[in-house]
């Protein structure tokens, strides 16, 4: 297995930390390990604007081909920049659902006229997306969707009406994709279309959903006659769910380091705490610490390995456990936070309801073992196609 | 290719029937099927520098062997001999040393093993309780210890001393002994798991002369520290295999198993027990990789040497509890059959213990993985 990477990606790490070290200053200093996971509704503004200065020096969409305005990057200078961008403690990426998984849907599964429409702006950094999955009844259960499209031919124009929920940067984002049921006698996956929405439009309306952290980061988004165009379809209709989890195969990991070096951030404030107050000493504190320590040094090592691996018949099953491993991390994380602050991680930063950054990742890791797929939806994922057992039984109900 | 080369070798000669005859045996292993896998396929040569006549492999290729050895249970003198042994030798031999014991090592005609643990049961330092003295230009050895593997059956045994007086990792010598040497008795130790068999060795003022120490007196704890962690790491690869192994007999065994009218794999209760397997499985193994590399940086050189005291911790720490876990899910998933002595599943639950127990539980390495963190 792959340990190390090679010298001329070791020298594209050091480009990125360079660049990083001279750009990360002035007005963006603020932005310093701001806007990740629990935090993304803060400074979306000028995250968009330190968005624009990736794009200026072609540092947005590394991955994606030139012809598309990426930089044709490999896999493993992915890695790295995602590592490296991490490590100098650069916000999170606002643009990232764009460049992510908007844009290489796009690439796969879009037209010339789509391609040439809406992926310039990601790359520039000036057009912000958001997705458009979940809905109240379709959780972990996807394909159950309900929000319906049909097509008006006097308008030309698809007419949705629905309601999306969970949308993470919904209200700053410019344009949404949407699954919806185009054929309304359908069920599950069958039947669904992938449409690409202008946010800014009278059917479309956004609430912000207060979660248990006091803060906003998810949306409903409603949806009501809201319109695109005739061409603003992905696909036929019929075809939405098979583009939808398209997507899922562009996850190569390109993310791991970069999420593990945040997680190696959070691990080391606490060891710092414990050291202060004392806690460094007791020997249950001790082991946690360590436990934590040893299951992150091998998170690291499973990607290095997911790197490495050509797969089995394409089944990698160490990228299969990957989901169920770092969330489950995670969240024991922040339960060692706030056992090794002891009472000291009641107290707020201040009222009304302003939390330190260990309270806030605290609460915000429980909900790292529900989105994406719950750590249940992994068990059966990781049996089903790892393990090649049964399958749950589909019950009709009547 | 080694590893494809290794299961079709395991399937056939270490069958449920083959293991238990060497469980029944005191040696613990059958003669027969050594030979052949010292002259047919050459494994305990695998990681010997060519120039006394070994394959000239590396760590990496030797934690293959080990993981697929832990999932078919092999009963062998591998590990003592090829992971205490040779690497006690290539770490701190001397030229003739060398020259000698791999060299016959190689050819299938040595076994070999470490002592280093006397009655206090630790796996540090201060496990070294045995002592030496020097009697003109003699060394004088005494003492006891405990947990030998294949201790009552190797040709060679590496001792590891302590100055008399001397405490902690101060004052440490290694002997490469004859295990035929007047005054060494050694009685075999029967144990709950019988697929890897221990003795009990003492040293009752046993001469010995300058030609069998290794390195300098007094002075050896770094090397033997190094031996330690190199075995960690094999320890810790076998347990991987064990930790893959129990997870396959257990996800054949529900597909098989109906109750309710269909197979008991489709209930939701046992796919997310198995899922919780096959995480730890990969896990353990991906954990032991990388130990493996820097396991053969540690041996040959490389930026990487100088962590193997941390990868061997986070692999042995993982992996006794993955193997541990996975080996207890593995008897209630059985059901009954699992509680018999019939079915092989206890022979991983009762080696996933011993293993745990062997050079270090996971709370033991989380300690020293403490130490490096906090201290």
């Amino acid at each position: 297995m792959k340990i190390s990477f090679s010298p001329e990606d070791e020298k594209f790490r050091a480009e990125v930390a360079q660049w990083l070290t001279q750009n990360l200053v002035g007005e963006f200093e603020q932005l310093k390990f701001r806007g990740g996971p629990g935090d993304e509704h803060m400074f979306p503004q000028a995250r968009k604007k330190w968005e624009q200065k990736l794009a200026q020096d072609g540092w947005t969409c590394i991955g994606w081909p030139k012809e598309y305005g990426g930089r044709g990057c490999s896999i493993e200078q992915q890695v790295i920049f995602n590592e490296e961008y991490a490590r100098a403690g650069a916000p999170g990426h606002v643009g990232h659902i764009g460049e992510g998984l908007a844009g290489p849907t796009l690439i796969a599964f879009g037209s010339e006229a789509q391609k040439q429409k809406y992926l310039p702006g990601i790359v520039a950094g000036t057009e912000l997306w958001c997705q458009g999955y979940s809905e109240p009844g379709a959780g972990s259960d996807l394909a159950n969707v309900k929000t319906k499209a049909y097509f008006d031919e006097a308008k030309g124009k698809w007419i949705i009406s629905g309601q999306k929920v969970w949308t993470s940067l919904a209200h700053e984002s410019d344009y949404i994709f949407v699954i919806a049921r185009t054929n309304p006698d359908s069920i599950a996956h069958k039947g669904l279309g992938f449409f690409l929405m202008k946010m800014d439009q009278p059917g479309i309306e956004v609430r912000g959903i207060k979660q248990l952290t006091g803060t906003s980061e998810f949306n409903e988004v409603f949806f009501d006659q809201a319109e695109c165009d005739a061409d603003d379809i992905v696909g036929k209709p019929g075809e939405g769910w098979a583009i939808a989890m398209g997507l899922l195969g562009f996850e190569r990991g390109v993310s791991t380091l970069g999420q593990q070096m945040q997680f190696h951030n959070e691990l080391n404030q606490v060891i710092a705490i414990a050291k202060a107050n004392g806690n460094d000493k007791d020997p249950i504190i001790r082991q946690r610490i360590a436990e934590a320590h040893v299951r992150l040094k091998i998170m690291r090592y499973n990607s290095m390995r997911m790197l490495s691996d050509e797969g089995d018949g394409g089944l990698k099953k160490e990228a299969l456990i990957y989901k169920l491993y770092w969330s489950t991390w995670h969240r024991d994380l922040g339960e060692l936070a706030m056992d090794v602050m002891g009472p000291e991680a009641e107290i707020l930063a201040s009222a009304p309801y302003n939390l330190t950054r260990l309270q806030a990742m605290y609460l915000f890791v429980r909900s790292d073992t529900i989105y994406g797929g719950t750590n249940e939806i992994q068990r059966n994922i990781i049996a089903e196609r790892g393990l090649g057992m049964p399958k749950e039984p589909k019950i009709q109900m009547n | 290719m080694i590893r494809d080369t290794a299961q079709a070798f395991l399937a056939d000669v270490s069958s449920s029937s083959a293991i238990r005859n060497a469980m029944a045996s005191e040696q613990g292993f059958e003669t027969q099927i050594w030979q052949r896998i010292c002259t047919e396929m050459y494994w305990q040569a695998i990681h010997i520098p060519e120039e006394y006549g070994g394959m000239g492999l590396g760590y990496v290729e030797l934690v293959i062997m080990l993981e697929e050895m832990g999932r078919y249970l092999l009963c062998s003198p591998f590990f003592s001999t090829v992971c205490l042994g040779t690497n006690a030798l290539i770490v701190a031999g001397t030229a003739a040393q060398k020259q000698q014991y791999l060299s016959q090592i190689c050819q299938g005609s040595l076994t070999a093993t470490l002592a280093y643990t006397g009655n206090n049961g630790r796996w540090d330092a201060d496990a070294v309780q045995a002592t030496v003295t020097t009697d003109g230009d003699h060394y004088l050895l005494n003492g006891r210890y405990r947990y030998v593997p294949d201790g009552h059956s190797a040709g060679l045994i590496i001792f590891a001393v302590r100055d008399e007086g001397s405490t902690g990792v101060d004052g440490i010598s290694l002997f490469a002994l004859d295990a035929n040497t007047p005054g060494v008795k050694r009685s075999w130790l029967p144990t709950m798991d019988e697929t890897r068999k221990q003795a009990e060795i003492t040293l009752d003022q046993v001469c010995v002369t300058k030609a069998d120490l290794m390195g300098e007196q007094g002075k050896a704890w770094p090397q033997l520290n190094k031996i330690i962690q190199l075995a960690t790491v094999a320890v810790a690869a076998e347990q991987a295999g064990g930790a893959q192994q129990t997870l396959d007999l257990t996800v054949e065994y529900t597909q098989e198993r109906v109750q309710f009218g269909r197979p008991v794999a489709g209930f939701q209760a046992v796919k997310h027990q198995a899922a919780d397997m096959m995480l730890r499985a990969e896990v353990a193994k991906s954990a032991v990789y990388y130990a493996a590399c820097v396991a053969e940086e540690a041996l040959n050189g490389g930026p990487l040497a100088n962590e193997l005291a941390e990868a061997a911790s986070v692999a042995k720490s993982y992996c006794s509890q993955g193997y541990f876990s996975n080996a207890s899910d593995a008897i209630q998933l059985h059901g009954g059959v699992g509680f018999t002595w019939e079915y092989d599943v206890h022979l991983y639950f009762k080696r996933a213990k011993s293993s745990e127990l062997f050079l270090g539980n996971s709370a033991y390495h989380r300690e020293l993985i403490a130490q490096i963190l906090l201290d």
